[in-house]
């Protein structure tokens, strides 16, 4: 690996549009080894023993909760689960409150999740542990993005000169927004693919190129990124029923077929199997949807270790 | 008692007076403007270098008497007020109750004179309780010293009830104020609908809003040919339809705040609750727009807003944030800043645009400095450079988004009645 002269040592990771390429390049880069030990037999090394992490969820989640819980675990850390299905504002306690509780026991690294926009800066201005966003409202889910951009540069190389589709709920979709940050930021063309009513207004203006129909965006994309489609969604009126948007948006084999044929097809989970997308098309052999969770795995591992150590040296502290 | 104000620059819109000068206050009036005034026997103010104008006239704040003292009260209120230049606030019916009867009216300008340190007009709430349902006793109230009507806070969504406001409102020749969004297209939005908000995930309040809202107000008081006055004007669409509507000949009168002057939805970025309000900052092109709008008379006249919250009302993240924030203190430094030494604006058409036109629009006896009237003054130094810092104001409300800005421009002295309520910053009383 080449000497890096940069440190994320107690950087606060709270989104991908205000991180630079070279602290992104850092962070994939040191996933790779990370996936090494994911593959151990003995996946447990030493390197932040002694630390202490705190995922903060106030939102459900399974997949990332576990995925930072894992990470903090097999790289030796402490690390305590705080859920909240309740908001800080309805449960009584303000959010400050909250993380100033949780800063006076100590703790290194808080990994927040929350249902309001801008909450990890919030975090990040009340309180000195190391902040990572685990998905702030609509805003921005900064190790997703990572995931993604590892997942793709894992088969693809390069990620300079892409071609990357994003397809569905943009509006509503931190995982939206940082993909297109960290892809664009790295060189690659984004689309953004959907209902018109579940596409900001003004989107292009950040450097995308929007589409309402899914076929324009996906003709020679390199990349298929499927986001998921909330039910809730419809009854807000911003689609008519789920069965038109599976006829119109969602992906299946007709469509993969106006993108590249060795194009990737990835989702963040938890699929609405038919809706956004069709099974043949998630169980494909360009589906890295089961690798994206490995992926996901290694970057929050690679991440807790450079905000806590700084180094690129994995073993560094064993 | 004689008071001389020596050697200000006088502006005074209202009688086309711009000349240094002195003015002589005695028993409460105005005695003499302009030109030399003899000093004996009286106290004298210095006021070289100085601009002495007529006090400011805010007429729209939010002084939260009652029900609301924990965000700002009477006290706290007139005395950001007096700190800012203003002489007369006028306050705002969003109070919990709701000003809705002639005897809130009536209590609470007494209240205004046990407490205040500046005059208080209060504006009486258009319908019951504010909730859109049933006309407010308008006449009472209107008898009983309101100034205008109001459900700020909400746009009137029952196009209905607009309707018979003002008919109702008209025979009283009162003004119906109007905060002016379509109600479904704001819903749980945060910010301005654009480029920002894409980018922050924020739900927004898009400008159509607004406009859709100020083009059916608009309608509706050319229908009955009773006045409107739209209350915080910050889309290019809403400026437009007001000086189509100007030109028609509808009763139509309008404001535009310090921050949508000043500020765009650029502010927004970091999530400082600091920064909402509503109508939210809005982009660029709307910014020029406001300013535009009041730079050719469209626009009538500058007011803040002011919109104090207690600390930990605006101490959570951005979307459960209270919208608005304390303006009294910075208002005149911000638009001394942004129009006058940007060379937009003259100092004569800030203060007519601060004073003359609020007094003129709602036919209250200030705003000037002739002979014969109270002698509520404002004095500034428009060269003063000063810091913003919440932690020196007078307000509750310890929140706003021009915190930590360099401004050029300060009130250096209010008298109110002729008495001094602020002198170098520091209120008297």
């Amino acid at each position: 690996m080449t000497k890096s002269q940069i440190s994320l040592r107690g950087r606060d990771i709270l989104d991908l549009q205000g991180m630079d390429v070279p602290e992104m390049e850092l962070i994939l880069e040191t996933a790779k080894e990370m996936k090494n030990i994911i593959d151990r037999d003995i996946k447990k090394v030493p390197t932040l023993r002694g630390k202490s992490v705190v995922n903060l969820f106030f939102e459900p989640s399974t997949r990332t909760r576990t995925s930072f819980e894992l990470a903090g675990k097999y790289l030796g850390a402490d690390v305590v689960n705080i859920t909240t299905s309740a908001s800080s504002v309805v449960k009584g306690e303000s959010l400050r409150d909250t993380l100033l509780t949780v800063e006076a026991m100590g703790v290194d690294v808080i990994v927040m999740r929350h249902e309001a926009e801008g909450s990890s800066h919030f975090a990040a201005r009340a309180v000195k542990p190391v902040i990572v966003n685990a998905g702030d409202g609509q805003h921005e889910h900064p190790t997703q993005g990572l995931l993604d951009m590892f997942s793709i540069r894992e088969k693809k190389g390069e990620i300079a000169g892409l071609r990357v589709t994003i397809v569905g709920d943009i509006l509503h979709s931190r995982v939206a927004r940082s993909n297109i940050w960290g892809l664009m930021k790295l060189g690659a063309e984004v689309r953004v693919a959907g209902p018109r009513t579940l596409l900001p207004r003004d989107m292009d203006r950040l450097g995308v190129k929007v589409y309402d129909r899914v076929e324009p965006a996906l003709e020679g994309a390199d990349v298929v990124n499927v986001l998921r489609i909330q039910k809730e969604r419809m009854q807000k009126g911003l689609f008519p029923t789920t069965r038109e948007y599976a006829r119109i948006f969602g992906i299946n084999k007709a469509r993969l077929g106006l993108a590249k044929p060795d194009a990737l097809v990835m989702h963040p989970g938890p699929m609405n199997r038919g809706l956004e997308i069709a099974p043949d098309v998630a169980y494909s052999e360009q589906s890295v949807i089961q690798e994206q969770v490995k992926n996901g795995l290694a970057i929050r591992m690679a991440i807790l270790y450079l905000v806590l150590m700084g180094g690129t040296n994995v073993e560094a502290g064993a | 008692m004689k008071l001389v104000l020596k050697g200000g620059r006088i502006i005074d819109p209202a009688q086309g007076m711009d000349a240094v000068g002195d003015v002589l206050v005695e028993g409460g009036v105005i005695a003499a403007v302009g030109g030399e005034i003899d000093t004996r026997g009286a106290e004298v103010f210095d006021a070289r270098g100085l601009v002495v104008a007529p006090g400011l006239i805010d007429m729209h704040v939010h002084l939260r008497e009652p029900g609301q003292e924990a965000k700002e009260d009477f006290a706290s209120g007139t005395r950001a007020a007096a700190a800012g230049g203003f002489t007369t606030v006028c306050s705002m019916p969003n109070t919990r109750p709701a000003v809705d009867s002639a005897v809130l009216v009536n209590g609470l300008i007494r209240r205004a004179e046990m407490e205040g340190v500046v005059n208080v007009k209060v504006v009486g709430a258009l319908t019951k309780g504010q909730e859109g349902k049933e006309l407010a006793e308008i006449g009472d109230m209107l008898q009983a010293g309101a100034v205008a009507l109001s459900d700020d806070g909400h746009h009137v969504a029952n196009a209905r009830i607009l309707r018979t406001g003002f008919e109702y409102a008209r025979m009283f020749g009162g003004v119906i104020i109007s905060h002016a969004e379509e109600a479904s297209l704001v819903e749980d939005g945060f910010m301005h609908e654009g480029a920002v908000s894409a980018m922050l995930g924020l739900k927004g309040r898009p400008a159509v809003a607004e406009d859709i809202a100020v083009g059916r107000d608009i309608m509706l008081a050319e229908y009955t040919g009773a006045a409107l006055h739209v209350a915080h004007v910050s889309t290019a669409g809403a400026v437009e339809l007001i000086r189509q509507a100007k030109a028609r000949g509808v009763k139509v009168t309008a404001e535009a705040t310090p921050h949508h002057l000043a500020l765009t939805d650029e502010a927004v970025v970091g999530y400082d609750p600091a920064t909402k309000v509503n109508p939210p900052l809005r982009s660029r092109e709307h910014v020029a727009a406001v300013v535009a709008g009041l730079k050719d008379g469209t626009l009538d006249c500058i007011v803040t807003d002011h919109a104090p919250h207690a600390f930990e009302e605006k101490d959570v993240e951005y979307r459960y944030a209270p919208s608005g924030f304390a303006g009294l203190e910075t208002a005149l430094g911000v638009v001394l800043t942004e129009l006058y030494h940007s060379g937009r604006f003259t100092l004569a058409e800030i203060v007519e645009r601060m004073a003359t036109n609020p007094a003129r629009l709602l036919g209250l006896a200030a705003g000037s400095l002739k002979v014969g009237t109270a002698a509520d003054i404002a004095v500034f130094d428009p060269a003063a450079e000063w810091t913003v810092d919440s932690a020196k104001f007078y307000t509750r409300g310890k929140c706003t988004p021009f915190e930590g800005k360099r401004l050029k421009g300060r009130a250096v002295a209010t008298f109110v009645g002729g008495r001094p309520a602020m002198k170098n910053g520091e209120v008297i009383g």
